[in-house]
């Protein structure tokens, strides 16, 4: 196993993103290039004239993670050169300012690994919401939880019938290893999201991201799956189906919630996790 | 046999517009990642590119990106990946692009862009209008202003040289419909010439997994002030790269560039300054003026930013009086080229120079020759300047 991640990054201690990456350039090769946006992600990586991993870095704008990734590969190609491009994004420059150029490079089949790091806000600048904040939870903007579901960026991407996409945790980091394997065997358009909890976002304890993620994971709030061609669902971790309410009552961004709250969220996850299995 | 000789046997005369005739630039130059986005009036480009792909004659991978905000993200990741890289665009494009127009030239990349000179909405527009590139000039690109099909060509084959000796990207700039659908007889260099103008691109560094560096990362102050001095070093280096250029590629092909471009000037006491296709009217302008006994000429802007001051003060020679022609203003300024040829002036402490600024041709409005020479009788009545910039109207 070869650390291409260094210790001594900007990361917050505790942070699960952090882990993440770890965990995911353990597995890209040497002969691999990172794109990075504007992200907490950008901060661990940085600062000149430092780098914290091993591999060649373009910290690009924030919207643009997958159109230079698409620079990238073409570049790459055109020189003859077998190289890995992969980037490394949050859920702001994901699912919000980078999804047309995402959409653009899905709908094309680029030729890259699209990891995002999804912390279900901004929290790089303090945890303000992003449309990965999922219904009810607090962040700096959204001071009495947030009015709007998460969007689905899976299934965005799946009606883009990309070659794979996957959801990936790190508290299961084998689960998350073999689809990072899994990632780079296949060509063109592969995108992984891979839910990180924010310690001061979340409002959680330091050591806390692990077992929460566990949490999150066995009551399906947070399911393991992958998707083939955007039409193959096949679910990677069978949860136990414990209730939502202990996921929610570890964070500090949720505890406002009323118990009729907590049970329209229950409902919804399990009406998510059952169009997942009738998918599957 | 002389070079020139060589390059005319090789060369092909064809009619082109202006936006076809950038398009076989860009295949000359042999950019290995074209990722372009389609706009009234740069489309022509895009299909031609696409055209002479399909033929066989353009080997770069031609991306069809969602957007010119990505088209110019592309490039900067492909050039930095050490390939050379070509993009086109216009008017509401370039100004999408305005963020990445700054990343391009603080990463140092060599983007080579063409922009087709059109107005920025609202209202919507499809005329000649400068405003759109004058309005990128704080962004870190050359830009080079052309007046014809045949210097497009040539233009964009120099702007690859210039960007890839002094590591900034450049931008090649002429106007919507005057320019980029008219036809007109352009001499194709053979690519025998080319290349031995324009050697492949050998960057001095790259993302390279074999050598693994990296490029964005936050900069202290300290060090984001180096990054902006070492630029300003660079366009400074570019007064003569542009020039170089500009000579080298006479020597081959007989059609050598500089800074500027003078007409009638040796003895002229107003000189009329344009950039761009309104130059062709001046000129005109320039021969009625003659005729009636006023000592006339022109001079046309062909590079803007590095702004060449010296060459241009020292182009006026002993001119008394310079009316400039500006397809553009800056709302609350007036002419954009105005401006920096007052403060060239004032730089070179030419300040008896009367300076007219005229806001010519705003939005496409046709003008005439007549109008043009109207401006300059206007120049030559006494008294003071005006500050402030004119429509044609007030002559």
């Amino acid at each position: 196993m070869t650390d291409r991640f260094l210790s001594g990054h900007a990361a917050c201690g505790g942070c699960a993103v952090a882990l993440a990456v770890r965990l995911v350039l353990q597995e890209v090769g040497d002969r691999a290039v990172l794109v990075v946006p504007p992200s907490c992600i950008a901060v661990m990586m940085g600062p000149l004239p430092l780098s914290a991993t091993r591999l060649p870095v373009l910290q690009t704008a924030f919207e643009t993670a997958a159109a230079a990734a698409t620079g990238l590969a073409r570049a790459y190609r055109a020189r003859g050169e077998d190289v890995t491009v992969v980037c490394l994004a949050g859920d702001g420059g994901t699912y919000d300012i980078g999804l047309q150029a995402l959409s653009g490079a899905a709908e094309r089949n680029e030729d890259i690994l699209y990891v995002c790091f999804d912390n279900e806000a901004y929290q790089n600048t303090g945890n303000q919401r992003s449309s990965a904040t999922p219904w009810g939870a607090r962040t700096t903007s959204t001071p009495h939880g947030k009015p709007t579901r998460k969007k689905d960026i899976i299934g965005i991407l799946a009606a883009h019938r990309v070659p794979y996409l996957a959801t990936a945790s790190p508290a299961h980091p084998a689960d998350l290893a073999a689809k990072v394997r899994r990632a780079r065997g296949l060509a063109g358009f592969r995108f992984l999201r891979i839910t990180c909890p924010c310690v001061p976002g979340w409002g959680i304890a330091d050591d806390g991201s692990l077992r929460l993620l566990r949490a999150a994971v066995e009551s399906r709030a947070v399911p393991l799956f992958e998707v083939e061609e955007g039409r193959r669902y096949r679910i990677t971790h069978r949860p136990a189906g414990i209730p939502v309410a202990g996921y929610l009552r570890a964070q500090g961004r949720y505890a406002h919630l009323t118990p009729s709250e907590i049970a329209v969220i229950q409902a919804d996850v399990d009406q998510t996790w059952q169009a997942l299995v009738d998918a599957t | 046999m002389s070079a020139l000789a060589a390059s005319a046997r090789t060369a092909t005369h064809t009619l082109l517009t202006g936006d076809h005739a950038v398009a076989h630039a860009a295949a000359l130059a042999r950019p290995a990642v074209i990722p372009v986005y389609p706009i009234t009036p740069q489309t022509p480009v895009l299909e031609k590119l696409a055209e002479l792909r399909e033929a066989g004659a353009l080997a770069g991978d031609l991306v069809p990106v969602e957007s010119e905000h990505s088209a110019m993200a592309t490039c900067i990741a492909a050039s930095l990946a050490g390939v050379r890289v070509f993009t086109a665009t216009a008017s509401q494009g370039l100004a999408l692009m305005h963020e990445m127009l700054h990343y391009a030239a603080g990463a140092r990349a060599p983007v080579v862009m063409v922009n087709v000179n059109r107005t920025l909405a609202a209202p919507w527009g499809f005329w000649a209008d400068q405003t759109d590139s004058l309005a990128q000039r704080d962004t870190g690109w050359i830009q080079l202003y052309c007046a014809s099909p045949q210097e497009e060509l040539d233009t964009v084959l120099q702007a690859y040289r210039v960007a890839e000796t002094v590591l900034l990207p450049v931008m090649v700039v002429f106007e919507a419909l005057y320019v980029s659908h008219a036809l007109e007889p352009v001499a194709v260099p053979g690519a025998d010439v080319v290349a031995r103008f324009l050697p492949p691109y050998e960057p001095a560094w790259r993302l390279d997994p074999a050598s693994p560096r990296g490029f964005g990362g936050t900069a202290t102050p300290a060090q984001w002030r180096a990054n902006r001095l070492a630029m300003q070093a660079a366009m400074d280096r570019a007064v003569a790269a542009v020039a170089d250029a500009g000579e080298r590629w006479g020597e081959l092909t007989g059609r050598g560039y500089g800074a500027v471009e003078g007409y009638r000037l040796d003895d002229a006491e107003l000189v009329l300054l344009a950039a761009g296709a309104i130059a062709g009217t001046a000129r005109t302008a320039v021969d009625r003026l003659r005729e009636a006994g006023v000592p006339a000429g022109l001079l046309r802007l062909r590079l803007f930013r590095p702004f060449p001051a010296a060459e241009l003060t020292s182009a006026l020679g002993m001119a008394h009086t310079v009316v400039v022609l500006d397809r553009n203003c800056s709302i609350g300024s007036g002419g954009i080229v105005a401006a920096e040829v007052r403060a060239a002036l004032h730089a070179h402490d030419e300040t008896d120079v009367r300076l007219f600024s005229f806001l010519a041709g705003l939005g496409g409005v046709d003008v005439s020759p007549e109008a043009v020479v109207g401006m300059a009788r206007y120049a030559l009545r006494p008294g003071p300047p005006p500050a402030e910039s004119l429509l044609p109207e007030a002559v």
